[in-house]
């Protein structure tokens, strides 16, 4: 049984779980997802990167978004709920060596999958240039773990309301013409944001590693949904990833596929808003514990 | 099919009640056995099935089961047992139905088989059993053969639903332990002979429910879940413990299972799982789906409920299935079934080599689907926002005989044409899952990914046994069981003679 010790919310529409998973928290390495269902019966399937782990509690956690049904039923969860079906750890773990000079980008929600790579880096022994962006300062997450971890940490929001007011393209290309160029980039955010990340350390040869996040079903290679094309071959998230060679990913395909069904989550999302009442509510949150 | 009018159950049963009455069946000679007309499988109509998922066959009834278990003409060879995996005693089975004795049937079946139900409904008893029957033989036609797989389900329906259905008797503990991997065919039947012969069984399922293929590929309308349930029901009464969401290379690596926690021995039946692609431009765009995908958001995931399930599932409007065996059928009726307004099926050779079974290729013609033989796609095409617009196709003529034995179809140069569609369905097999392999460095795989054995079942590591389509390559769930069960029997063998 996954019952959830810790619930915050990190923002208005972000929050960050802590559950029981034993055998997730024994496995997994940086860089791993795991799938997640608040009902097995009629529930869907979602991807979500661990965010931390503590294997001594035999815990796991999740930072996640409320973007569609499933994560805003997720949302209504409290502490001592049972989430009914966790499955991880998934994908291949993040190649972690002493490369010297690494810059970690993060967008968003990204900077919560980020944080174990950054974590596993500092341990390799590498100098660690942490870079989170977000729109807006009440967006910012993860910001005093990162600074314990970081040699340097610079935050930029898109309005300027907190830390430097630009894309993290910014800093990045400034750490591409340093005199300490980079020796690895992680990226990890929205795609676009990853893209663009690729796009600003391409001209420098500046390796630069972007983390997947794509629409799943099984999360074991066996439903192809998740299929992206790198260096014109295709390639699966769940299997062979989720971390490509941001240089070699085709972003604007990978685009369009992440938005195959956006017309559904919209719906879904409007539907649920508009049953939370009291009710509804109550049923998201223990109807589903089986 | 299709030069068939359409007759429901009652007509059915009516005509074979009335025949059955002219019959004096201690006088029946085996000219007269073969004259007795095949009994068709009772249906739903085809213009309401193609708006549910409910199950289209409907079983035979009573009258019917008789008069088709009468055509057997209990032939001292027996060929039909030879074209079963599991060797199930077809004639004596089939003779305990004529003597009304329905309870005894199942009996019979169930000493080698442990899924009638399944079987009954999903075995191309057409290349098996049936293939060599003699009545069929004497008719001349394959299809003319005694319709064995339908008695087996008319015999395992009843007995589902009886009282005197029994669990399996399992043997005293005996203190070993046995985990299985995959909860599909192979590993179904694994566990169920392990578990009788007293050993503790924990089947280990990456999904959150178990059944496998059985679950998340073959449709509701073609096998319905609750029949799949029962069957797993059953395995848990035997005190098979079953742990879903737990994947075995991921969240335990298969030699931790021996090493760490205390197993005696394995068993992997993880199946095929990892859809094959054509590697043409554009099967990227946004519209083209894996079989799989498509089948699990239907079936597992519940996506036909729109009412009920999160999961979405693309809406198609006109879609392209391409291949000929059973899983493209399932994934092309399915498309019917969510409204698709046009369903064509592109297969590079012609009806004749299809691997689908007849009798689904038949069911989906009823149903309306298109069938486009000889062609085989060139690319996908997508309009600016990078959906699918269409697919060129090259069209082909039949050459020599391959490997297979069958036609290699050969392209007639200049001959694409484009079909208009806004969906992709690939259905052209599948690979074996490579995520044992990856994590389990000292298993031993053939270059395409599947698992060495040797006869017994067993891999190159100690303890270690595998079967099913991780081993054969994608099949059949019944080679798949016949591939558990002698695994399961090696496995017997091995903990037998350590105490």
């Amino acid at each position: 049984m996954h019952t959830i010790l810790r619930k915050e919310q990190l923002s208005e529409n972000v929050y960050r779980l802590t559950f029981d998973a034993v055998d997730i928290a024994r496995e997994r390495q940086p860089g791993q997802f795991m799938i997640l269902q608040v009902d097995t019966e009629f529930g869907e399937r979602i991807p979500l990167t661990i965010a931390d782990a503590d294997e001594n509690e035999g815990t796991v956690t999740v930072v996640f978004q409320v973007v569609g049904e499933t994560t805003m039923r997720l949302a209504a969860h409290e502490v001592g709920d049972d989430i009914p079906a966790v499955l991880g750890p998934l994908g291949r773990p993040t190649h972690i060596e002493k490369f010297g000079h690494v810059v970690c980008v993060g967008g968003g929600i990204g900077v919560a999958p980020l944080y174990p790579i950054v974590q596993a880096m500092r341990n390799a022994g590498n100098y660690l240039t942490v870079i989170i962006g977000a729109r807006t300062k009440d967006l910012v997450i993860l910001e005093d773990e990162m600074r314990a971890l970081a040699d340097e940490l610079i935050v930029c929001t898109d309005d300027g309301s907190y830390g430097r007011k630009c894309l993290v393209t910014e800093p990045l290309k400034e750490a591409c013409e340093s005199s300490e160029k980079p020796n690895l980039a992680v990226t990890i955010g929205p795609p676009i944001m990853m893209k663009f990340c690729a796009e600003t350390t391409r001209p420098y040869g500046v390796s630069t590693m972007v983390s997947l996040n794509t629409i799943m079903v099984d999360g074991t290679g066996m439903c192809g949904g998740c299929r992206v094309t790198v260096d014109g071959e295709t390639k699966f998230v769940c299997v062979d990833g989720p971390e490509f060679d941001g240089h070699a990913v085709d972003f604007d395909n990978m685009m369009r596929r992440l938005n195959a069904y956006r017309k559904h989550e919209t719906a879904a999302r409007d539907t649920c808003r508009v049953l939370r009442t009291p009710d509804a509510a109550a049923k998201a949150g223990t109807g589903d514990a089986t | 099919m299709s030069e068939h009018q359409f007759r429901t159950r009652d007509e059915l049963d009516k005509d074979a009640r009335q025949l059955l009455s002219e019959i004096d069946v201690d006088a029946l000679k085996p000219k007269d056995r073969a004259a007795i007309p095949q009994q068709d499988m009772p249906s739903q109509n085809p213009v309401d099935r193609r708006q549910n998922m409910d199950e289209v066959t409907l079983g035979y009834t009573e009258a019917q089961a008789r008069l088709e278990a009468l055509r057997c003409i209990q032939c001292k060879s027996a060929p039909c047992i030879g074209g079963c995996p599991v060797a199930i005693d077809i004639p004596g089975f089939i003779q305990a139905i004529v003597d009304q004795e329905y309870h005894t049937a199942a009996q019979i079946i169930k000493r080698t088989s442990l899924l009638p139900a399944i079987c009954g409904r999903v075995c191309p008893q057409e290349s098996q059993c049936q293939e060599n029957c003699t009545v069929g033989r004497m008719l001349k036609d394959k299809f003319k053969s005694v319709s064995i797989g339908r008695l087996e389900r008319f015999v395992a329906d009843l007995d589902r639903t009886s009282s005197e259905a029994a669990t399996p008797d399992v043997k005293p503990d005996t203190g070993k332990r046995v985990a299985v991997i995959g909860t599909g065919p192979a590993s179904v039947t694994a566990a169920a002979d392990i578990r009788k012969e007293g050993h503790a069984v924990t089947m280990f399922e990456a999904f959150h429910k178990p059944g496998g293929v059985l679950v998340y590929g073959i449709p509701e309308f073609r096998l319905p879940k609750k029949i799949v349930e029962e069957e797993i029901d059953a395995l848990v009464r035997m005190g098979v413990e079953i742990r879903t969401n737990y994947l075995v290379g991921r969240t335990r690596r298969l030699t931790d299972l021996i090493e760490k926690d205390g197993f005696d021995a394995v068993f992997i039946g993880t199946g095929a799982g990892l859809p094959r692609f054509m590697h043409i431009e554009g099967e990227n765009l946004v519209g083209v789906f894996a079989a799989n995908e498509y089948l699990t958001r239907s079936n597992l995931m519940k996506a036909y409920d729109r009412e009920n399930a999160a999961t979405p599932i693309f809406e198609p409007k006109i879609v392209a299935v391409l291949g000929g065996g059973n899983v493209a059928m399932d994934a092309a009726r399915t498309a019917i079934r969510l409204g698709a307004e046009e369903v064509n099926v592109v297969y590079r050779r012609t009806r004749v080599e299809m691997p689908a079974r007849v009798e689904e290729v038949d069911h989906a013609e009823e149903e309306g689907v298109k069938f486009h033989f000889l062609r085989n796609p060139q690319r996908i095409l997508g309009d600016e926002n990078g959906h699918v617009c269409g697919i060129e196709c090259l069209a082909f003529e039949l050459g020599e005989p391959d490997d297979s034995g069958r036609r290699r179809p050969v392209p007639i140069p200049g001959s694409e044409s484009i079909i208009d569609v806004d969906t992709v369905i690939v259905s052209i097999g599948n690979d074996s899952n490579p995520l044992i392999r990856q994590t389990t460095p000292s298993l031993e795989t053939t270059k395409w990914g599947n698992i060495v054995t040797d006869e017994d079942g067993k891999t190159s590591l100690d303890r270690v046994y595998a079967g099913g389509d991780i081993v054969l390559g994608a099949a059949t769930v019944i080679l798949a069981m016949g591939e558990g069960r002698k695994a399961a029997a090696s496995i017997n063998q091995l903990l037998a003679t350590e105490t």
